[in-house]
């Protein structure tokens, strides 16, 4: 048993209807006790879709345990398809179902409906949401890709035709794939790339079929569609496109890899947005080397990374995901940014590394932002799990070079701009301008969300350390005297923490026992480079 | 005359000789997990850990949405692979989690260990685990159990489940007293109970209580009132414990709250006339209250879902003190026995509904087409979009909405989509 406070991803059935509310005409019948259809509102809610999931439960009851509810599921897959018509279904069993072994594959099999079938074996008591809709969206590509299609030859009657590519990952409450599906296939017709399909995002199983007429496939979210793509490539000979173009460098790679892989010559001209200038224009200096803490998904977090690194100049202190599958990429990723990955879907685990390297910007989800917020730091999401503040009604990619516009607004907006900065420094003091008051852009909200306001005028340093955060540690060696606690209450809180660490461990290497103003000073210029 | 009748719009099944439809279909309603949300917050250091699945963790998460910034006190002992491989080791487990949880959290007085559908259908014995639990910890931390697994319980039963086993455990007492049973908003409980007190009751008191150590204790001269229409068997449990049961009307709307007042006063024995004075101020709030409203709910015709039990007195409300037409009363559960005076106050003919076909129900929603219907999370803005105003039945449970103070806000709960349609031009 795992004690779990909060999760990162749902049950592999969640996983598997993202794939079918993504999808047209195509029908769940999950079989599942009534609870389960809470699910519903994560589409209906946090996405604001204004149609129902499609998806039958069964909503067996303790009383039906035992007696019939093989014929409940059999019931409910009739009427389903009655109600609804789909040109397919999938079946399936939540975590319960599972436990009572009814087998709604062969159940289903049995009851030859008038569409194609398909049952998912999703094991909830091992496996997780992104499995689960990369298993599903497998076995429906499996079942439903015409075997007979190929590409149309590459010359037709009226002379060469564009190459043409499918865009493979997208799923109903995905992170931003509504925006990213668009940037991508504007990015695609600009180079002189047609779509043939995108899917599971607005698909039907009809349009399934032509998977194998196009060239190429994109692989835009590997947690989703990697599996797929591979088994489109042993089967139709389509080439994958691997990058994922996140950031500037990314996306440049991606033209190249989609031209290469297309076989047309990449273009000259390419506009690659505003993010490079923006960052190398001289108001960004006060970015460089800021400590970034990144956890997500694997793909979005080792992404993070690199934009941060390479696009930004921040310095990466922290990198991992949630999504054991995706372990690898991260490791290989954390290694050559020198910090150890971490691998974990325990919420408390990731809070405690957070604190632990003390960032001054956080690269999160929806859960390290609430983190974030318990911590006062910044904050800006880059992965599901989605919240309603996800959807946001502009268009907002995270893909190509509109989406690295967006990635540099949403990252830097939440940090204290440059010389506000220096001045929190020189003035630390200032009963208005304190950083208890947070950056001033961003109006009273930042204030209103820290744990204790310091009363205006109050004595200001120690109090300000004291509420702020936890108390420095008195060790056994004694511990902090009032002036060093002062002195480290004027250092502004995005460093503060760094601060206080490694005055402390400076102590503790150097059998310091008690830290005075002094040792402050003496720790900071042993760390300084 | 026949009892049974055609409902328009569908080929539903006719309705029962007790002139209630009753609908075995696919429901989509919360299962009793979802009571966590606002029973952790209601006593204040009791800790309720779920033992069950992933879903039911992402259930409570998504429930909860983000409305739980601080650390939460419920989490969930997600079942694995390995425990399903042996329920001896399940119980190591469950009891590896209690103790690792208790170290972390040394201010809890009580943990619920609350069953779910896997650890029901895997057998896994709670009841069992909390008294070895208990004996552990006790008297430092009190170890109970109930179910909120969807098998068994439908969102608000699972409260009625939790008040049912704190029953039993309550301590003894012969004092004549007055309990007020099911978890209100504190600001709520503060106001009834101090009408109450008022009235002359020499003892007033809460079940649940806001902290574990404070449980009220029970016997034979104990009276109790239900706040809440889904406790039935936690009135079960109270009877068992010789307490008596005063029923009425729900403390929802001015003549609601009177009337449940009132039949304290009753078995209390106090005089009529300071009834009435001690009530005239905040009815004529309520009545004020409410005019406010009445013009805008006046002849607007509504449908409910079923969802947490609220329905048939809420209704009764929104009919009798709002002049609203009843177009459907869907509940997930109709206990007639506690329901008796509400459903009398009904207007003659209406229709209500146990049990769920949701599509079918859905379709008797298109036919009729009300002007407000009020359903869950999930169907709200389907519905929204094919032009139908919507109420979330979880606001309905999440709001104070009970007694006189509450009784405007709870007509402008109602009032609210309406308003909003008709201010909207886009």
């Amino acid at each position: 048993m795992q004690l779990t406070v909060w999760t990162y991803e749902g049950p592999p059935h969640v996983g598997a209807m993202r794939v079918a509310t993504g999808m047209k005409q195509l029908h769940y019948v999950l079989h599942a006790p009534q609870g389960d259809t809470y699910a519903d509102l994560l589409f209906t809610m946090i996405e604001r879709r204004d149609h129902r999931p499609p998806v039958t439960y069964t909503t067996f009851q303790a009383r039906d345990l035992g007696k019939d509810t093989a014929e409940l599921f059999q019931k409910s897959a009739r009427d389903a398809y009655q109600r609804f018509n789909p040109q397919a279904i999938i079946v399936g069993a939540s975590c319960t179902a599972e436990l009572i072994q009814d087998d709604p594959a062969g159940l289903a099999e049995t009851m030859g409906l008038p569409c194609p079938v398909i049952p998912l074996e999703l094991p909830s008591y091992s496996r997780k949401e992104n499995w689960g809709a990369s298993e599903t969206f497998y076995q429906i590509v499996r079942t439903l890709a015409d075997k007979d299609r190929r590409p149309l030859p590459a010359v037709g009657p009226n002379g060469p035709r564009r190459p043409l590519a499918n865009i493979l990952g997208p799923t109903a409450l995905g992170f931003r794939h509504r925006d990213d599906v668009l940037e991508i296939s504007r990015l695609l017709d600009s180079i002189g790339i047609d779509v043939n399909l995108v899917a599971p995002l607005n698909a039907t199983p009809a349009d399934l079929a032509r998977l194998g007429e196009a060239d190429f496939n994109i692989c835009l979210y590997p947690e989703i569609a990697a599996q797929a793509c591979s088994w489109l490539e042993r089967t139709f000979r389509q080439k994958t496109v691997k990058t994922v173009p996140i950031g500037v460098n990314a996306t440049r790679e991606f033209v190249a890899e989609v031209c290469a892989v297309a076989g047309v010559t990449p273009p000259a001209d390419l506009d690659c947005g505003r993010m490079g200038w923006w960052s190398r224009s001289i108001d960004s200096t006060y970015l460089t080397g800021k400590r970034v803490f990144i956890f997500g998904d694997g793909t979005h977090a080792v992404a993070a990374a690199r934009v941060a690194s390479e696009e930004l100049g921040f310095k990466v202190v922290g990198l991992g995901c949630y999504n054991r599958e995706f372990a690898r990429e991260v490791r290989a990723a954390a290694a050559t940014y020198g910090v150890e990955p971490l691998i974990t879907d325990d919420y408390l685990a990731v809070e405690e590394a957070i604190e632990a390297a003390a960032p001054e910007l956080v690269l999160g989800t929806q859960m390290e932002r609430h983190i974030a917020k318990r911590l006062r730091l910044p904050c800006a999401v880059i992965s599901a799990p989605v919240h309603v503040q996800d959807f946001p009604a502009r268009h907002s990619p995270q893909m190509g070079f509109e989406g690295a516009n967006v990635l540099f607004d949403t990252w830097v907006h939440p940090l204290v701009m440059g010389l506000e900065e220096h001045l929190l420094t020189m003035f630390r003091e200032d009963f208005e301008f304190s950083d208890a008051a947070g950056p001033s852009h961003l109006g009273h909200a930042a204030a209103a969300h820290a744990p204790a306001a310091v009363p205006a005028g109050a004595e200001p340093a120690a109090a300000t350390v004291a509420v702020a955060e936890a108390p420095p540690a008195t060790n056994e060696a004694g511990g902090w005297t009032p002036e060093a606690l002062a002195e480290l209450g004027k250092i502004p809180f995005f460093v503060r923490g760094k601060a206080r660490r490694n005055t402390e461990r400076y102590a503790a290497e150097h059998g310091v026992t008690t830290i005075t103003r002094e040792t402050l000073y003496e720790a900071k210029a042993h760390y300084a480079r | 005359m026949s009892a049974e009748r055609a409902l328009p719009g569908c080929d539903a099944p006719p309705v029962g000789a007790d002139g209630i439809l009753r609908e075995r279909g696919q429901r989509e309603v919360f299962c009793g997990l979802t009571g966590i949300i606002w029973l952790h917050r209601k006593i204040q250091d009791a800790f309720f850990l779920v033992v069950g699945s992933r879903t039911c963790a992402h259930l409570l998460q998504s429930a909860a949405g983000v409305m739980v910034f601080a650390e939460p006190r419920f989490g969930t002992a997600i079942i694995e692979e390995k425990d399903l491989a042996g329920l001896a080791d399940a119980n190591e487990e469950l009891d590896r989690v209690v103790t690792r949880l208790l170290a972390r959290r040394p201010d809890i007085r009580m943990l619920f260990l609350v069953g779910s559908c896997p650890s029901e259908v895997i057998k896994l014995d709670l009841s069992r685990a909390a008294q070895r639990l208990n004996a552990r910890f006790a008297p430092n931390c009190h170890v109970l159990n109930y179910s909120g697994s969807g098998i068994e319980t439908t969102f608000t039963q699972g409260e009625d489940a939790c008040l049912a086993a704190l029953v039993p455990e309550l301590a003894f007492t012969d004092e004549k007293q007055l309990i007020i049973v099911g978890s209100l908003p504190d600001i709520v409980e503060d106001q009834l109970t101090r009408l109450l007190v008022d009235l002359g009751i020499p003892k007033v008191v809460s079940l649940p209580a806001r902290r574990a150590g404070a449980m009220p204790a029970i016997g034979p001269n104990t009276r109790y009132l239900l706040a809440q229409p889904f406790l039935a068997e936690t009135g079960v449990a109270l009877d068992k414990r010789g307490a008596v049961h005063l029923p009425s009307l729900f403390p929802f709307g001015a003549e609601g709250t009177t009337a449940w007042l009132h039949a304290a006063a009753q078995a209390f024995g106090i005089a009529e006339e300071r009834f009435a004075q001690v009530t005239a101020a905040p009815r004529e709030r309520a009545r004020k209250g409410l005019a406010l409203y009445r013009d805008r709910l006046q002849g607007k015709r509504i449908f409910f879902l079923p969802d947490s039990q609220l329905e048939v007195p809420l209704a009764r409300f929104l009919a009798g003190e709002l002049g609203m037409e009843l177009v459907e009363v869907g509940t997930p559960y109709l206990h007639k026995g506690h329901l008796i005076d509400e459903i009398a106050a009904l207007p003659a003919g209406t229709l209500l509904s146990e049990g769920q076909d949701v599509d079918r129900q859905l379709d008797r929603v298109r036919a009729a087409r009300p002007d407000l219907t009020v359903c869950g999370l999930g169907l709200a803005n389907p519905l929204e979009k094919e032009g139908l105003s919507t109420k979330w039945a979880i606001e309905l449970v999440f709001s104070p909405i009970h007694g006189y103070d509450q009784a405007g806000d709870l007509a402008e709960l109602f009032a609210r989509p309406l308003h909003r349609r008709d201010l909207l031009r886009v």
